[in-house]
This record gives C-alpha cells, sequence and structure tokens, in this order.
C-alpha cells in the first residue's frame, strides 16, 4: 500500500462530490441541471472538456431521463453516477424504484433542497425523505469532507451490495461553501476502489440476461424479499468499509451512528446533515457549562442503524430528535424511525421531536442551548409538554 | 475563531472576496469556510458573504452573527445597511471610501475598536478599469487586521483570476494595502 499523503484543497461541497466522482473513475454521467446541484455537473463537465476525466456525459431533458440514462449505463456494468434536488428528484421518483429494483450500484449525489411551493432553494430534507420507500440506501454528510468520502465510500458499498445509494448534503450550507477537503491521492483511491465488476451486465452477448421483466405474484414477493435482505446485509458491508476508509485514509466510517461525547451523556441530540456540525460545536459549549449532553449522527437513514440507536439509547435519559423534514399528518420523520426502532426494546428514554430549519431558516447555537435547557426541564419534571414542537415559529 | 462579513452588491464581487480571503489563509496553514448569505442575490442589490478562520476545523454551519471584522465594499451600503449589526466590542471595521475618518463614523451605528478605510474604488479604476474592488478590499484587510498576509492573498488572487488579470488584481491588492490608514478608537 502506497504512503497516503492527503491533497488538500478549499472547495465547496458540489466541487467536493465531483471531484469524487472523477476519483472514483465514474464511467457515465447523465443529469440535468437543478439549483442547487448544477456546478456538481458542471465541474464535472470541466473535468471532461479538460481532458482530466474519462466519463461519458449524456445530457438530458429531464431527470426522469437522467435516472433512466444511468440505469442503462448501470446495466451494461459501467460505473454510473447523477446527481439532483427537491423538484428534480420527484420527477425522478419512478425511475428510483426502477434503479433498486434492477439492482443496480448507481451513487447518486442528491443535494437537500425544499419542496415547492412556495418556491425555496434552500436546505431541507423532506425531499430525500420522502424517497425512503424506493429501496435505495441514503447517507447523509454533515461536511463538505464527507461528500467526498461518501461518494468513495458509496461507490465500494453499492456494488457489493448491488443497491443504489444517494449521499446526500445540504443546500448552500455545504452545497456553496467553501471549506478544507482533504482528497485522496488516484493511486490510493485506486487501490480501495477497483473497477467495477458487475454479476451480470446486458452486454455480454454469450450470456443474455433481461432486466425489469414481468414477475408474477408467484415471484414478486421473492424479489422484494432479497431487496430488503439486501439493505439488512448492507449494514455490515457498511461497517467493513467505514473501517478500511479509516485505516487506510484516517477518517473512520464503521459506525452508522456517529457518537459525539454520548458516553457519560444524560441526553442526547439525534439528527442527520449539516445541522449536526453546529450541534457538537453547541455540545461542547454546554459540556463547558455542566451540561451532560451528547450528539448522535444518524449517517445512514436506509438501512436504519436501529441496533446502534438501542446502544445509545439504553443509556441515556432523554433524546432531542431535531428533524429538518416533516412528515404532515404527523411529525419529523427521523423521530417517527427512532421511536418505532425503539419500541421493542427496553430502551425508554424520554423523546422530544423539535422542528428545524426547514427551508433553511438558519439553525443556530443559541437555537441549540434553548432546545438543550427545555430538555433538561423536562427530563427534570418526567414528563413531555409537548411531542412535537415547531420549534422556529414566529408568534 | 476569526469571523469576518462582507457588505457589497451583487456583482461587486464580495462572494469572490469571501473566498479569496478564505484561501489565502489555507494557504497560511489555516481552516477556512466561506459562503454567501443564502438570498435571492440581484445585481445591484445588497448581498453578504462570510469568512471564518481558525486553528482547527470549522464545525458550526451557521451565519454569522457576531462578526469580529466587517468589510464594506460600497460606501452607500453605510446609509442602507446597518453594517456593524453584532460586531463585537472589539471588532474591526474595513471600508471602501473616499469619506473621511469622521464621515463614516457619523454613519456606523456602533464604534468599532479599529477603523480602516481605503478608496479601493479609485484604484480598482486605476488599475482595472473597471469599478470591482473586491480584490483590491483583500490587501486592506491584511493591512487593518493581520489575520492573513498580504502575499497570501496576491496568491489566492492569482490563482482565481488567471494570467494578466490576476496579475493586475494581485497590484491592487498590494496598492490597497500601502493606500490604506488604519485608525485605533
Amino acid at each position: 500500500m502506497a504512503e497516503y499523503k492527503p491533497i488538500r484543497k478549499v472547495v465547496s461541497g458540489n466541487y467536493a462530490a465531483a471531484y469524487a466522482v472523477k476519483h472514483a473513475r465514474v464511467q457515465v454521467v447523465a443529469a440535468y441541471p437543478i439549483t442547487p446541484q448544477t456546478s456538481i455537473i458542471e465541474k464535472i463537465a470541466e473535468f471532461i472538456a479538460n481532458g482530466e476525466a474519462d466519463i461519458q456525459y449524456v445530457p438530458v431533458e429531464s431527470e426522469h431521463s437522467a435516472m433512466a440514462a444511468t440505469i442503462g449505463a448501470s446495466a451494461t456494468g459501467a460505473r454510473a453516477f447523477t446527481a439532483t434536488a427537491s423538484q428534480g428528484l420527484a420527477l425522478m421518483h419512478e425511475m428510483l424504484h426502477w434503479a433498486s429494483g434492477a439492482r443496480l450500484p448507481i451513487v447518486m449525489v442528491e443535494v437537500n433542497r425544499a419542496l415547492a411551493p412556495p418556491w425555496s432553494v434552500w436546505d431541507d430534507q423532506t425531499d430525500s425523505l420522502a424517497q425512503r420507500d424506493t429501496g435505495w440506501m441514503q447517507f447523509y454528510a454533515e461536511n463538505n469532507q464527507e461528500v467526498y468520502d461518501g461518494v468513495l465510500m458509496a461507490f465500494k458499498i453499492a456494488e457489493q451490495v448491488n443497491v443504489p445509494i444517494m449521499v446526500i448534503e445540504s443546500a448552500f450550507i455545504l452545497s456553496h461553501t467553501y471549506d478544507v477537503v482533504e482528497m485522496i491521492p488516484q493511486e490510493l483511491v485506486d487501490e480501495f476502489l477497483p473497477p467495477r465488476k458487475p454479476l451480470y451486465t446486458l452486454t455480454d452477448f454469450d450470456n443474455p440476461k433481461a432486466i425489469g421483466a414481468l414477475a408474477t405474484p408467484d415471484d414478486y414477493y421473492e424479489f422484494r424479499y432479497k431487496l430488503a435482505k439486501a439493505h439488512e446485509e448492507a449494514k455490515k458491508i457498511i461497517k467493513d468499509v467505514g473501517k478500511e476508509f479509516g485505516e487506510r485514509f484516517g477518517r473512520d466510517y464503521s459506525d452508522m451512528i456517529e457518537k459525539y461525547r454520548t458516553d457519560d451523556a444524560d441526553f442526547i441530540f439525534l439528527g442527520m446533515g449539516s445541522l449536526m456540525g453546529t450541534v457538537k460545536e453547541a455540545v461542547d459549549r454546554l459540556r463547558d457549562e455542566g451540561y451532560k449532553v451528547g450528539a448522535a449522527k444518524v449517517r445512514w437513514f436506509r438501512p436504519f442503524p436501529k441496533e446502534e440507536l438501542y446502544e445509545l439509547a439504553k443509556k441515556v435519559d432523554g433524546i432531542a430528535v431535531v428533524d429538518r423534514n416533516f412528515s404532515f399528518g404527523q411529525e419529523g420523520i427521523l423521530f417517527t424511525e427512532a421511536k418505532g426502532a425503539l419500541y421493542n426494546t427496553s430502551a425508554r428514554p424520554l423523546m422530544k421531536n423539535y422542528i428545524v430549519g426547514l427551508g433553511g431558516r438558519d439553525f443556530t447555537l443559541n437555537d441549540v442551548r434553548k432546545i438543550a435547557e427545555d430538555m433538561k426541564g423536562l427530563i427534570e419534571r418526567g414528563e413531555l409538554d409537548e411531542e412535537v414542537e415547531w420549534y422556529h415559529l414566529k408568534r | 475563531m476569526i469571523e469576518i462579513r462582507f457588505h457589497g452588491r451583487g456583482g461587486q464581487g464580495a462572494v469572490t472576496a469571501a473566498n479569496i480571503l478564505a484561501s489565502a489563509a489555507f494557504k497560511q496553514g489555516k481552516y477556512v469556510q466561506a459562503f454567501p448569505f443564502f438570498g435571492v442575490e440581484r445585481r445591484g442589490a445588497p448581498v453578504t458573504a462570510f469568512t471564518r478562520i481558525d486553528d482547527k476545523p470549522i464545525r458550526i454551519k451557521t451565519q454569522i452573527y457576531e462578526p469580529d471584522i466587517v468589510v464594506v465594499l460600497d460606501p452607500s451600503l453605510l446609509d442602507t445597511v446597518d453594517v456593524t449589526a453584532g460586531l463585537k466590542d472589539d471588532g474591526t471595521v474595513i471600508v471602501n471610501t473616499e469619506k473621511s475618518k469622521e464621515e463614516v463614523l457619523e454613519k456606523l451605528k456602533k464604534k468599532p475598536k479599529k477603523l480602516a478605510l481605503v478608496d479601493a474604488t479609485t484604484i480598482a479604476l486605476e488599475i482595472l478599469g473597471l469599478p470591482i474592488t473586491n480584490t483590491a478590499i483583500l490587501g486592506a484587510v491584511a493591512k487593518a487586521t493581520g489575520i492573513v498576509e498580504l502575499r497570501y492573498i496576491q496568491e489566492a488572487i492569482k490563482e482565481t483570476f488567471s494570467g494578466a488579470l490576476g496579475e493586475k488584481n494581485a497590484r491592487a491588492a498590494e496598492e490597497a494595502f500601502n493606500r490604506t490608514v488604519v485608525y485605533e478608537l
């Protein structure tokens, strides 16, 4: 193994994604521009134009076609990538099922952006979470480094379990924010991520196969079971690949939930994505003032790491679930998932849902402090005031 | 951690200034973060951009509410925007203006600890032939704050603008560095 000397660059989250696509030696990209994703595919196009990347770029007329073309490319055995956001992801919805059902290891960067109306281009997780049941795996990045690392790991994981993966980043807060990213020299990426070895390809004419064919009631059920099983098996692959990444490059991703100062915490924050960077910073400040508080960042929402959540939940008195998303008629989506995951266990911390940051509303250190104060009071009284709080609401 | 807020007008390059300052600090061995205010930018409308500089990785992902340094690229903003909003008590304000210290202070809602003035528009017109002040003003940032050395700012400028354009912009920054007047208040 060659010695690892990282190349440090100041890049946006979108450029971090584009560099990762180049370093992963992606062969086909089909995409349609949408704010705030556009600079990912612009940068990829620039790499191609400069001769820095050997990628077949397919311009298409919609996101539905983008995913269709990516599916076609992946089915021929190519390493294929696309990127989108919000309305574009919604338009892709039908094809997402075709990708996972055909068991194609596509990787897509999805920039979390609020759904309209009212029109918005800002950060909100509801777009990706609305695709929860499409059979895709979902990785949420906290910072630009995790966007880059996430794309590289996603290809390695997806190609082992034959399930597509969304690597998800925040609109503007990551996509257009410049930050220091450690990139990996190409030869070391090549060692970590060798060329894809597909089980079947549509271009293997000696062994012709079909994908997306009809399955009668006698067969469909087993296809679904196999995809369900693949998600379960992916948990171990995620841990192995995350550990290997740490051993090679110093950033360990073996935990599906990152734990930050949770060991002796009375209560923890549970959340996903960029807002957890602010939460971790706030946790340090709250600790200095005597709050026994920690942060748990859900990296992988699908498959859902319920075993890791249980290990955390059994040790704390309370969990403040911060959701930058909402399921109308119910509550924040991570909150539902977390409560459901604990129901058949002995862990019964007090859990409260804080709806924060929808449509890019800034979620600040002071907001984390106020939520910590609220949680502390609730735990002392031993009961909830309300299960779901619209935290920022102008009153 | 040092937090810097840029005030400009759409098209003046405040966002680019924030990015170049971050790149320059990075070259000097710092951790950095640079981002625009995620608003609905239009040419001519007031815009803000932010840079954070620290010795350790920067985790916080919020806008900047209590800046250490405020940089004003367009003097007319002093009449319409409270540029000192949230400024720390020991904060620095850097303004592109041809006006005097007294005239500028009269327009600021909060008196900074340090005030730096430079006529960056004239410098930009002299050297670039355009009233785009985002590179020149960074020379004033180097002079007034010392957070980043001028040579790193010039390096970062030349990486952002290639060839002769980069050289000219780097010269604008140097000229602004030389002409900036700093007042301790």
